[in-house]
């Protein structure tokens, strides 16, 4: 085995706790690494957010001490609000439904610090995420995604927006074992970390209130919420508080004449009109979706069948794909219900990766 | 006995340091020195021994008697009268002690004395103080410009003193600098304040081991020091305190030092800093000679390697710690440095304080007038009795492909 420098990335959580451990022992020359992406952080770990917090970088520090790998932080903060936080503000004032943590791996874990990491004269950068990589067959030398053994905590989704050079300098050492192994494994290494609990919620917003987060950042703008036929039924404070697909929330005091609940159906932030619906207006079976990447193939220069996943831990649906121009063209099987613009559309062929875009609009 | 060496956390237990994390070549002194062998020697017998100082039987008596004779070594090596020694647990702790507690007698004086005049280059323990009797205790924090030096000249004392004379509490000028090392005229600073009879305290922490300092002939009412600056030991330093002075204390206690400390005393410690403080001494003169030969090597060789590199401080000689080297390394991040150097097995620092490790630009460059990117970019290479040629020459060494793989890191 080649002995590689690796970069390890370490929130403080069992995951790249034990993703690092297992760098060195595969023998490596890792160097663990905390990303300080907050400006100001709390002390305190409160509620599900894990990788924030003072308390977190002391975490991560510990593990490496016992891992017994060398141990610094970057000051990721200003990186990560203008191409984070800034983003999902911004993509939710377009309507649209951003994946915050998608964005974390495209443009801070695998640009910013894989960049610098690569100046400095590491080889690689290591992560705990949930998801393998592997030979793409008939390619040399190339890898591409897989999902993770374990189906339900698998991250390929949120990885599938790197492109092959990005993967190619990616090191995932925990797509091979479940998530319940990776917490006896941490006990079984004397690592503090494994009984922490799973982080869930957006990471920099610090009490998981999305909604008033965006109220504070975007201010009041009022407007009119209307159903399929125009009719007002409601009013809001702001469309950027939406999500296509969203039954709860909506404030509509008058039930729908045939009784049934209403989700959202359409975002138009310019007017702030929002529309919402019966269930079945929900349907999809066209997409379209921009910045396409083919990691784990060529571009495909004719209709592929595959399976498309529309959101994280949504589920899979057959469809034919077609890469036209700088967009992609989904065509579903059978109708998919609540695809937000904003989110990644992601190409499986089984388990592997072909490639993710970004969706664009629906019908 | 068994139990205890299988279950602390010792040696054994820690993982092996690898090889590249060993850091062979320390150049980190101004964090904190080696321990002399001797004071090595002294704590450990001392550590075996009974007694608490303020009790009054036969052990607690030869607990006392260790504690006055370190104390009489201290006053003597600094210019002090014994009673002029109050021991901390440190610098922080002096520091607090002498502006909080200074603040709070002056105030109780006369409400009128609200003024603190401190140096905007401060170490934290002083200018976090000033910063927090600012905010909590109704004081006015009066920052002392420096130069590009980082020197605070006797006119912008006297213009600020002047400004309001009746109205300063304190002043509080550190002897030399922490990061950059740049040594202030504390004898005219602490003449312009006796003038006006206005309290003078000095942090003289980084000077202890490696100037002569008086409190006596410095003029000054008290001055800071701590013994792991100077081959002691960490957690014990002391408040040199010009007799008649009387803050009001910090700890609150059994008033074990002069009523103005409290606090079971640390006689393995203390005996330790006293044999410290006393070796250092002996030998300083011909240290500050041979240290500062080597920093001066040092900072040839790394301007050789780096010739855009810029020495930040006063020029090496009278006005400049002897073990002191700080440099800007322009397009540089300091953090991306020490990491580098760190792989390579040599120790140093980026000098400023840390936020969850998260290196911020030091106010002492700042306050300098350098830029943010300037002082990011900058690291402290500190000298001390543990320091030879070959540390030196293995910077000079690595210090070129250092820096050009960083800069390659900036975006």
């Amino acid at each position: 085995m080649t002995t590689l420098r690796v970069l390890a990335a370490m929130s403080g959580g069992v995951d790249s706790a034990v993703a690092a451990a297992r760098a060195a022992e595969a023998g490596h020359d890792v160097t663990g690494v905390h990303l300080a992406l907050s400006r100001n952080p709390s002390s305190y770990r409160t509620g599900a957010r894990g990788c924030c917090t003072l308390e977190d970088a002391r975490d991560a520090r510990r593990a490496a001490d016992v891992i017994g790998i060398p141990f610094y932080v970057w000051d990721m903060a200003e990186r990560f609000h203008a191409d984070v936080v800034e983003d999902f503000v911004a993509e939710y004032a377009r309507g649209n439904t951003p994946n915050p943590c998608l964005r974390c791996n495209e443009k801070i874990k695998f640009a910013a610090v894989l960049d610098r990491a690569v100046a400095l004269g590491f080889d690689a950068v290591c992560t705990g995420h949930h998801a393998r990589l592997e030979p793409i067959p008939g390619v040399n030398g190339r890898n591409r995604l897989v999902r993770s053994v374990d189906i339900g905590k698998d991250q390929s989704y949120v990885l599938a927006v790197l492109s092959s050079d990005q993967l190619g300098r990616a090191m995932f050492p925990l797509g091979g074992i479940t998530k319940d192994q990776v917490r006896k494994e941490a006990a079984d290494r004397g690592l503090a970390v494994a009984d922490k609990p799973d982080s869930h919620d957006v990471c920099f917003i610090a009490d998981g209130d999305t909604r008033s987060f965006l109220h504070g950042q975007l201010g009041s703008a009022p407007g009119q919420i209307v159903d399929t036929d125009g009719a007002v039924v409601g009013s809001h404070d702001g469309s950027y508080g939406f999500t296509i697909g969203q039954r709860k929330g909506l404030g509509i005091s008058r039930p729908a004449p045939d009784g049934k609940p209403r989700f959202v159906l359409n975002i138009e932030p310019v007017s702030r009109t929002v529309t919402v619906g019966p269930a079945e207006a929900l349907d999809v079976v066209e997409i379209e979706a921009s910045q396409p990447i083919w990691s784990g193939c060529l571009p495909p220069d004719k209709p592929v069948d595959c399976h498309v996943q529309l959101r994280a831990h949504g589920e899979v649906h057959p469809a034919v794909c077609e890469h036209v121009g700088d967009k992609v063209r989904i065509n579903l099987h059978e109708p998919a219900r609540g695809v937000a613009t904003g989110q990644a559309a992601v190409f499986y062929d089984g388990d592997a990766v072909l490639g993710s875009a970004r969706i664009t609009s629906t019908r | 006995m068994s139990n205890l060496d299988a279950a602390g956390p010792g040696p054994e237990s820690l993982p092996p340091a690898r090889p590249a994390s060993a850091s062979p070549v320390y150049l980190d002194h101004a964090a904190t020195t080696p321990m002399l062998p001797a004071a090595l020697a002294a704590m450990t017998e001392e550590l075996a021994q009974l007694g608490n100082p303020s009790s009054l039987h036969n052990a607690g008596r030869r607990a006392r008697r260790v504690v006055e004779e370190s104390r009489e070594l201290v006053a003597e090596a600094y210019g002090a009268r014994p009673s002029e020694v109050i021991f901390t647990s440190g610098g922080t702790e002096a520091d607090n002690l002498a502006v909080k507690g200074m603040y709070w007698a002056r105030r109780a004086e006369h409400a009128a004395r609200r003024r603190v005049l401190a140096t905007a280059t401060e170490h934290h323990a002083v200018l976090d103080s000033v910063g927090w009797l600012a905010e909590h205790e109704d004081a006015e924090a009066d920052w002392l410009a420096v130069t590009s030096a980082g020197v605070v000249t006797p006119a912008t004392l006297a213009e600020a003193i002047e400004r309001d004379p009746a109205g300063v509490a304190l002043i509080s000028i550190m002897w030399a600098n922490n990061e950059v090392g740049s040594i202030q005229p504390i004898a005219e600073l602490a003449e312009l304040a006796a003038e006006r009879q206005i309290p003078f305290h000095s942090d003289a922490v980084q000077a202890a081991g490696q100037l002569r300092v008086s409190l006596a002939d410095s003029g000054a009412t008290a001055l800071t020091i701590t013994a792991h600056k100077i081959g002691g030991p960490v957690g014990v330093g002391a408040l040199l305190l010009a007799r008649g002075e009387q803050p009001v204390p910090v700890l609150h206690g059994g008033g074990q030092e002069r009523d103005v400390r409290s606090g079971t005393l640390d006689v393995p410690a203390i005996r330790a800093f006293a044999v410290a403080v006393q070796e250092a001494t002996q030998r300083r003169a011909d240290e500050a000679k041979r240290v500062a030969a080597l920093r001066d090597d040092l900072v040839a060789q790394v301007l050789a390697a780096v010739p855009d590199a810029v020495l930040n401080g006063t020029p090496p000689g009278p006005g400049r710690l002897p073990g002191n080297a700080h440099f800007s390394f322009p397009g540089c991040e300091g953090d991306a440095l020490l990491m580098l150097l760190d792989a390579k097995g040599i120790a140093c620092s980026t000098g400023s304080a840390c936020t969850a490790g998260v290196a911020q630009p030091s106010h002492v460059l700042l306050a300098m007038g350098a830029d943010e990117a300037r002082a990011r970019g900058s690291l402290r290479f500190s000298l001390g009795h543990s320091s030879q040629q070959s540390d030196v020459d293995q910077l000079g060494s690595a210090i070129s492909e250092v820096v050009e793989r960083a800069r390659r890191a900036t975006r």
